[in-house]
């Protein structure tokens, strides 16, 4: 590799060998650099996260049920890409401020969104749920990169606050082709803003693998910026944990941004309309099957004496729980009144949108007879 | 009141709405120790300080995608983009995140963002440096769009901007940059006529000339021209151009029957087009004429020597009044 790294110790960028703090089978392995940040993950924190990522795959399922049975219009899976999802939001503090894309439900899940949350929008019923500054998230994002440069703005807002909030752009391999996301790390760098960036290498952009984006680990290109960065196995949450843990103390300690690539797979179609048969072949996905980020953590769990039916009956329960509630919101929905698309367009009075709510009212109330007829 | 120029009023609007509001901050390229390529915030880093006015890498996308996120923690960041054929690179922010948060959110994020443009043609200025992008703009719902054409509407009307929770296009002339006005600077934003307002500039009674921008000069200029002819010409300032204030607009319209659009911008899909279809669906009964639009051609931007060709002179705007008025005119000969 011909890059000049940056002299950050935590660099890392090795193509073939992400970090690791938990192999497929559930080892324990070593790794100096990453273990001192998660020397107090006892067994009941790892139990946590276990139940984290298992109610995020059960949504998940539940999700793509509800497309196909018509219930949404849309959904984007995220199997396999829980680890990172799960230990990145759950290593922030709840006042960090998130600014995801639209695959990151686990972020979601992590930050208390509700049931109905996670599905009104794909339903087609609102464009977006929670109040963003309740959940210290930004709406899901659709537009490839656009996040990373709020929350680099939202960064330099806690800089000028004197605050000690970070924020954390969440955003895929493709993404890091995009203008935006290099124009963050610009702006990142050269303003030395808290802002996390975490990329879900998740291998493809639709049907493009990760090599028509980038011939160099992702993680290599941040020290170009002067952004220090990791690569990571994103399917190991220990290592996931560890190192965002890093990046948030980095930023957070005033030391500007810092950059992770969580190297994982999306075991699903990109959305429910793809067909990924049509571009990779299915022993690619079984060799991922064996990474599986779940897997590997209840076999380190079982190994621990952490992991039992009663666990496994309890994390079902709760996984359950919140599905039943996403299906009741979805089924349940009622669509707003047809005035309401007027709604919210802008934050003062607006004599067009005015003119235009009182001609369309006119209009719908010509129905007004037949509707009670 | 002290006259000034109208680049000076725009710096004087900055300074006052900095000073009032703490959350207020200037982003752009050399915007900083340099005050702007025109030197309209020319002063406020030595004032306010870097961490309110902030000298940005050239990246349009990043200075209003970095905006959108100062705006959700808070901030009132007034962005300026030094060209306006520099502001495409940014569209995409503008259009798809500026535009339609708070929409998005049903209310509940709110984007206080300015967004200046030294705007439009007439300075002799090299390729992409004269660009009129107002319709793209004025298509999309969710900005407020306006543009200003004196100094003391430039000082007052950038206040209002950065004091709205709406996201405003703020476009500025930069043909009038050095044109001197008197500017009151003690008013209060709150007295002042609301954002979206029109401004009959000069009352008639033959023909509704509407413009805004630099235009507002030219149209002016033949109004005073068309007077020696016993043509009364009324011109309307729109001032905002998204809304429109249809109410000053349709009122001088059933007065005078006629109307003439004038603006630098090309005629396909502008905003001229917009504002013939709505004065004509609002009052098509008091038309005593086919309203008529005197544009920019529909090319792009010609280079300096030709530009006086593409911007519409007062003669052109008089062919143009001879038109609705049924005068002789250059198209009389040619089948329309
Ligand atoms: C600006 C833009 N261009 C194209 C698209 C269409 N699109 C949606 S997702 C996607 C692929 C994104 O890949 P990646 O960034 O790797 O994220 P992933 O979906 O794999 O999580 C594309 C091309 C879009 N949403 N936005």
């Amino acid at each position: 590799m011909t890059y000049t790294p940056t002299t950050d110790t935590a660099q890392h960028t090795d193509l073939d060998a992400p970090l690791q703090l938990l192999t497929p089978e559930g080892e324990r392995r070593h790794d100096a650099r990453l273990e001192p940040w998660i020397a107090d993950l006892d067994a009941e924190a790892l139990q946590g996260l276990y139940r984290d990522m298992a109610i995020a795959r059960r949504v998940d399922a539940e999700g793509v049920a509800l497309q196909r049975q018509g219930q949404l219009g849309l959904w984007a899976p995220a199997q396999g890409q829980e680890a990172i999802q799960i230990a990145s939001a759950r290593a922030c503090r709840p006042d960090d401020f998130l600014f995801p894309s639209y695959r990151e439900l686990g972020v979601l899940l992590v930050r208390g969104a509700a049931p109905a949350d996670l599905v009104l929008s794909w339903r087609g019923e609102v464009l977006s749920t929670y109040d963003p500054h309740e959940l210290h998230a930004a709406p899901p994002q659709i537009i490839i990169g656009a996040q990373a440069l709020h929350a680099v703005g939202y960064a330099m807002g806690v800089q000028r606050d004197g605050g000690d909030q970070v924020a954390v752009a969440y955003f895929g391999d493709g993404a890091t082709s995009q203008g935006d996301v290099n124009e963050a790390m610009v702006f990142g760098s050269s303003f030395g803003a808290p802002v996390v960036f975490v990329c879900s290498n998740n291998q493809w952009a639709i049907s493009e693998p990760v090599t028509v984006q980038s011939k160099f680990p992702i993680a290599g290109r941040a020290p170009g910026f002067g952004i220090p960065s990791l690569r990571v196995d994103g399917n190991d949450v220990l290592a996931c944990t560890a190192a965002m843990r890093w990046a948030l103390d980095h930023a957070r300690r005033g030391e500007g941004p810092a950059f992770l690539e969580a190297v994982t797979y999306r075991m699903g179609p990109h959305t429910t309309s793809d067909d990924p048969t049509r571009y990779r072949d299915s022993a690619e996905l079984e060799k991922w099957r064996t990474r599986d980020p779940l897997l590997r953590l209840e076999a380190h769990l079982r190994e621990i004496d952490a992991f039992d039916d009663a666990f496994r009956a309890d994390v079902d329960a709760d996984a359950l729980s919140y599905t039943t509630q996403m299906r009741a919101a979805a089924v349940g929905a009622t669509t707003r009144p047809p005035l309401a698309l007027l709604d919210s367009v802008y934050a003062e009075p607006h004599t067009g949108i005015d003119e235009e709510r009182e001609h369309f009212a006119a209009y719908l109330a010509g129905f007004a007879d037949e509707e009670t007829r | 009141m002290p006259e000034m120029t109208m680049g000076k009023a725009l710096g004087a609007g900055l300074r006052q709405a900095m000073a009032d509001d703490d959350r207020v901050l200037i982003m752009g390229e050399d915007v900083g120790r340099l005050g702007g390529v025109f030197r309209i915030t020319d002063g406020l880093l030595d004032e306010f300080g870097a961490a309110r006015v902030i000298d940005t890498p050239l990246a349009e996308s990043g200075i209003v995608g970095t905006a959108v996120g100062l705006a959700l923690r808070g901030f009132r960041p007034v962005v300026e983009i030094q060209f306006d054929g520099f502001v495409y690179p940014a569209f995409d922010q503008i259009v798809c995140q500026v535009a339609k948060l708070h929409y998005r959110t049903g209310g509940k994020v709110r984007l206080p963002i300015t967004i200046r443009i030294p705007w439009a043609g007439g300075v002799g200025a090299a390729e992409h440096h004269s660009e009129s992008p107002e319709a793209y703009f004025v298509h999309t719902a969710g900005l407020r769009v306006v543009a200003v054409s004196n100094p003391q509407d430039a000082y007052t009307m950038l206040r209002q901007a950065i004091a709205s929770d709406d996201p405003v296009i703020f476009f500025e002339p930069k043909r009038l940059y050095h044109a001197k006005g008197e500017v009151d600077l003690a008013g209060h934003v709150a007295d002042a006529a609301p954002l979206g307002l029109a401004r009959v500039v000069r009352e008639g009674t033959d023909v509704t000339l509407l413009t805004y921008g630099a235009q507002v000069t030219t149209a002016m200029d033949a109004a005073t021209a068309a007077e020696d002819d016993g043509i009364s010409i009324e011109v309307i300032d729109l001032r905002s151009l998204s809304p429109v204030d249809y109410r000053t607009v349709t009122a001088s319209v059933r007065k005078t029957g006629r109307v003439v659009v004038t603006h630098e911008a090309a005629r396909e899909a502008g905003v001229g087009a917009e504002l013939i279809a709505s004065v004509t669906e609002k009052c098509f009964h008091y038309l005593e004429s086919a309203p008529v639009r005197v544009t920019g051609h529909d090319i792009p931007y010609p280079p300096a020597k030709l530009e006086r060709h593409h911007l519409p002179d007062l003669d052109r705007i008089l062919d143009a009044v001879d038109r609705v008025l049924d005068r002789p005119h250059s198209l009389s000969e040619v089948a329309q």
